[in-house]
């Protein structure tokens, strides 16, 4: 090989630098995309819904009248459903990945159960919305309810919570499993005094990104019949009379805020559009703003827990 | 070569990892508050041989023993198959090569063994935290943020704190996995001090890989090679006339 003179190597060194300022070009472009076209479609949807945002659109059910509609029973109806979805999902994918993190021999069979949780994250969500439609609509008798749709986004959002949780738990060293087991400690008093305390950051993140998720999906929860139109609220959780509380809700009909948006997008008058398009606005910042809590509880954690 | 009161008497163990047979026909006598140390060049056994003593490997799949090791005063049989690894956890206590306390506070590192055996009255905890604590040398540094976090110590304290969190349930053995491997000379300092201390104790058994810290803490050295046992005897004769051409080349620093 010919000696280089410094010049040589000088003019190297800018030739790959150029590549370097090349790929970086790329990159930002790249993230452009992304970002300006969610920027863009934030900002059309809150210039169109801007003058109908208030605390009017919070409090009115579903109107013939555009600028008396709102959003009251679909906000309601999103929180309850977002109640039973998190309240079935989160114990269901949680154990679930303790079992196979902790428990579970690894042979074949774990590893085909493994392989279909992580699967499962792709199904259609529409096939959970008619396995639904036939299991808990029917076959168990909820009806056209509050529960069913919890459910069936329990069922939904399942693998989501099942795999961040397993990442979580994962996440803890071994040498803390260690050090439990050598003090006399069991599977048990491991799982539920280190593992999952010390997981749980990572958990309720992974949580929140599934119900996060759930709280658009609109196609499962047409398929099990949500009403389009509904000027009611379901039966208060709370009553004057012992026990005080009531499940009764549970067995309520509903609607959520991407049917609501759905049905105002679908009428022909042009005002009925803002309705949708501040609807939407506020599903975003729901959205938004669950993300938001599962990076604070994440940054939390982290600042407490160091490896 | 042992004659004194014995502790635990190893009788023929082999053990397999898997198909692996990792320590071959290993026989050796551990004595009543002493100090035995464990050398030998890396991937020798000796770790995996510590591990026997609480039955660590239990904790992993297609792990076997074959064997005896006979634990006194009772001359029970702690790798035995019918014997519950938890069982010989409760007796026999261990520190591990880096330091490994619970992201916890430092009263509750120590006091999760206690918790772990169904201590749950506030007054005998405390008693037993303040006790483990002195008796690992770290009390003075740790009493007035015994509610800190155990992360917010140094790396020699937290190793200290380990071994307050193994002393705090009274073990009748104490395991040592190249406790100071992760330590700086200053805090390895420490931990020998603290050792020799413990001995009036406990027994102490400890893998090292520093062949002055064995000469400068152990009674007994045991030189294994390639999951055998080579060589077993009091220390200094181990230091200064090892019997076998092995133990000599490994302590003259000839090969290792």
């Amino acid at each position: 090989m010919p000696e280089q003179s410094i010049d040589d190597i000088r003019r190297m060194i800018a030739r790959h630098k150029l590549r370097d300022h090349i790929f970086a070009i790329v990159g930002i472009l790249s993230l452009m995309v992304g970002i300006l076209t969610l920027l863009a479609l934030f900002t059309e949807l809150a210039i169109e819904g801007a003058p109908r945002i208030g605390w009017k659109l919070f409090a009115s059910f579903p109107s013939r009248h555009p600028e008396e509609a709102g959003i009251l029973s679909a906000w309601v109806g999103t929180t309850l459903i977002m109640l039973v979805t998190a309240a079935s999902a989160v114990p269901l994918g949680v154990a679930s990945a303790v079992y196979l993190e902790e428990y579970a021999r690894k042979n074949w069979l774990t590893a085909i159960i493994e392989i279909n949780v992580t699967n499962l994250a792709g199904v259609p969500s529409i096939v959970y919305g008619l396995l639904a439609l036939g299991l808990f609509v029917y076959k168990l008798d909820f009806g056209q309810s509050i529960l069913s749709a919890g459910l069936t986004l329990a069922l939904l959002i399942l693998p989501i919570v099942i795999v961040s949780a397993r990442e979580a738990i994962r996440a803890v060293p071994g040498s803390i499993r260690e050090a439990a087991y050598a003090l006399g400690a069991t599977k048990w008093q491991t799982v539920r005094d280190h593992v999952l305390p010390y997981s749980l950051g990572g958990i309720l993140t992974g949580t929140i990104m599934g119900l996060s998720r759930a709280i658009g999906e609109t196609a499962p929860v047409i398929t099990i019949g949500a009403l389009t139109f509904i000027a009611f609220l379901p039966q208060s959780p709370f009553s004057g009379d012992f026990p005080f509380v009531s499940f009764r809700w549970l067995m309520d009909p509903f609607t959520v805020m991407p049917i609501q948006m759905f049905n105002w997008t679908s009428r022909p008058e042009a005002a009925f559009q803002h309705n949708a398009a501040a609807a939407g606005v506020i599903l975003l910042v729901m959205t938004l703003i669950m993300n938001g809590i599962a990076i604070y509880i994440r940054y939390r954690f982290r600042k407490r827990i160091k490896w | 070569m042992v004659d004194e009161k014995i502790k635990a008497e190893v009788r023929n163990l082999n053990f397999y990892y898997g198909s692996v047979k990792a320590l071959k026909d290993i026989n050796l006598n551990i004595a009543e508050k002493k100090v035995t140390a464990l050398i030998g060049p890396s991937g020798c056994g000796k770790t995996t041989y510590l591990r026997c003593f609480n039955r660590m490997h239990d904790l992993y799949p297609n792990n076997r023993y074959e064997g005896e090791i006979i634990l006194h005063p009772d001359a029970l049989n702690i790798a035995g198959p019918d014997i519950d690894p938890i069982e010989v956890r409760m007796r026999i206590s261990m520190v591990f090569q880096r330091p490994n306390p619970f992201p916890k506070t430092i009263y509750e590192n120590v006091a999760y063994g206690p918790r772990v055996r169904g201590i749950r009255r506030r007054s005998e905890l405390d008693e037993r935290v303040e006790k483990s604590l002195r008796g690992a040398a770290i009390w003075e540094e740790a009493k007035d943020r015994l509610h800190d976090l155990a992360f917010n110590l140094s790396g020699g304290q937290q190793q200290r704190l380990c071994i307050a969190r193994a002393l705090a349930t009274d073990p009748e053995i104490l395991l040592f996995d190249e406790p100071t491997s992760a330590l700086d000379p200053i805090a390895t300092a420490k931990i020998e001090e603290l050792i020799l201390e413990l001995k009036k104790e406990v027994t102490i058994l400890i893998v090292t890989h520093n062949m002055q810290q064995a000469a400068r803490v152990s009674d007994y050295t045991a030189f294994m090679y390639i999951g055998e046992l080579i060589e077993f005897d009091k220390t200094e004769k181990v230091f200064t006339v090892p019997s076998h051409k092995l133990t000599e080349d490994y302590i003259t620093g000839r090969f290792g």
